[in-house]
């Protein structure tokens, strides 16, 4: 079985066999599970379909979660950019997707955690929406997830992606990082390419707290879903132009896990401060903590 | 390492892996071990299911456990009324629980044939869980395996009779446990394995006369 642990050591493996990044994760999990390559491809694909189907509930919905503090944004974005708008058209489909997916998860609808729910907006909208400008067959969205699991395997490997451990870089700088990585696979970048998109999306994303309001998944979630997701792509778009990240993509990861041990135990999801400890999100809380 | 779909997965109805998708984990295992419907149910949410669960849905996602549904299916929004309807009363309390996970749920539970049982346990993150108690024993069970779990009479040849029935079977013990409460009166067997535990298997456990009580609890 072929063992990576950093991203270089993944770079290596696919520049030895002249293999894209994803290749070498889909041959990681046929050993790993002991199947065989359809039906970890099977199981990727079922993965994306349920992305496709959040997108498409979210983009119609306006209905409200139980807190009443999100949902019918993805909606009224989508009004809003039929005739307005100052953002490109995959800049506003990624907008658009991630929120739709992220108000899908925090109204209990089914998503796919990736990596974890609270972040879950960002690789769908990233990917989906690189998809649709890049014309890219279905099966490159299915590849660029398994390069996107890659990147994240080797993040839990050296840092964090939950939020309790590493503030929310870890979940949604992780996400970006990971979409990042696939999205210049898709566009047909190099495995390097791939791992400085990776960096750099990261490296903007290190020090985020996670300081949820209620602690709930909503505020500040599902808007900073939409955000990474554009994130990933302005990460994307630099490395495929050929600007590198000065620091190197393994070196951003241990920065990212040094970071999050430094950040206080209040901003790494317990709402004792930040956001959660405005005076709005103190009478929000005590709203919704008083009924029932 | 882990896996892929431990990175792009799992497959889940939100909006929180722990307070939800882990939460209905914890009200399908608890009903596996009750080992029948649930008609009564008490649930005591401690520390963050307590003070965040409601706005989590982890109310919905127990209920939609103990209805026996898994942690992707796109009825737990429905579940409380799904449980009222199916004759299951559910009443959930907030309890403070001394040095337990924040994210801690009791589930004490009367059987449609009068069986009870009572599982303690809490949702670690991802999705996964860990049961730390059943009927008082401590316990540590993740679901991730095929599981036995046996009380019996706490004397000799009891435990090495239920590994026997295992072996023939050609089943694989993984990980063993045994606990009691005080010598020579009962005590708490779980069995882990990398195989399927057939039904075959565990009648034959049932029946043996020294088990009072078997479980089996399958991966979900």
């Amino acid at each position: 079985m072929e063992r990576f642990s950093t991203f270089m050591d993944l770079m290596m493996l696919a520049n030895k066999g002249q293999r894209l990044l994803s290749e070498v994760i889909i041959e990681y999990e046929v050993q790993k599970s002991r199947t065989d390559r359809e039906a970890v491809w099977q199981q990727m694909d079922q993965c994306l379909t349920v992305m496709e189907k959040a997108v498409e509930k979210g983009k119609n919905s306006q209905e409200k979660s139980v807190s009443g503090m999100v949902g019918g944004d993805a909606r009224q974005f989508g009004e809003y950019t039929r005739e307005n708008g100052l953002l490109g058209g995959v800049v506003q489909k990624a907008i658009q997707y991630a929120l739709a997916v992220s108000e899908v998860n925090a109204l209990m609808g089914r998503i796919v955690a990736s990596p974890t729910a609270g972040s879950c907006g960002i690789l769908p909208g990233a990917l989906l929406a690189a998809g649709e400008v890049l014309n890219a067959p279905r099966g490159k969205i299915v590849a660029g997830l398994f390069t996107a699991a890659g990147v994240g395997l080797i993040i839990n490997e050296h840092a964090s992606l939950a939020g309790a451990a590493g503030g929310c870089q870890a979940e949604c700088g992780s996400a970006a990082a990971m979409a990042a990585a696939a999205v210049v696979e898709m566009a047909g970048g190099t495995p390097d390419q791939s791992g400085q998109a990776m960096a750099l999306a990261l490296k903007n994303m290190l020090g985020l707290v996670c300081d949820p309001v209620a602690g709930l998944v909503e505020v500040p979630c599902v808007k900073r879903n939409a955000f990474g997701a554009v994130q990933a792509l302005v990460a994307a778009e630099l490395a495929l132009a050929g600007i590198k990240s000065v620091i190197p993509p393994d070196e951003v990861i241990a920065a990212s896990y040094e970071i999050g041990c430094l950040l206080p135990p209040s901003l790494r999801e317990t709402s004792d401060a930040g956001l959660a400890k405005t005076p709005t999100a103190q009478e929000i809380e005590a709203k919704l903590f008083a009924e029932k | 390492m882990k896996g892929v779909f431990d990175i792009i997965g799992p497959v889940m109805i939100g909006p929180s892996s722990s307070h939800t998708a882990g939460a209905t984990r914890l009200g399908k295992i608890a009903r596996a071990i009750l080992g029948e419907e649930p008609s009564r149910v008490l649930v005591k949410l401690h520390g963050s299911f307590a003070k965040t669960g409601r706005g989590h849905g982890t109310d919905k996602a127990i209920a939609a456990g103990l209805l026996g549904f898994s942690s992707d299916d796109e009825r737990i929004p429905e579940a409380l009324n799904l449980a009222a309807a199916a004759g299951m009363k559910i009443e959930f309390v907030r309890k403070n629980l001394a040095n337990a996970h924040p994210n801690t749920a009791v589930i004490e539970m009367i059987g449609k044939s009068g069986r009870q049982a009572s599982v303690m346990g809490c949702s670690v993150g991802g999705g996964n869980i860990i049961v730390t108690r059943i009927n008082g024993y401590q316990v540590e069970l993740t679901g991730e395996y095929a599981t036995l779990i046996t009380i019996h009479e706490d004397r000799p040849g009891v435990v090495s009779h239920v590994t026997q029935v295992l072996a023939q079977e050609k089943i694989n013990v993984a990980f063993m446990r045994v606990s009691r409460q005080e010598r020579g009166a009962e005590a708490l067997m779980i069995l882990e394995s990398d195989e399927p535990i057939s039904r075959q298997a565990y009648d034959v456990v049932a029946n043996i006369p020294a088990v009072e009580v078997a479980m089996l609890v399958l991966p979900s």
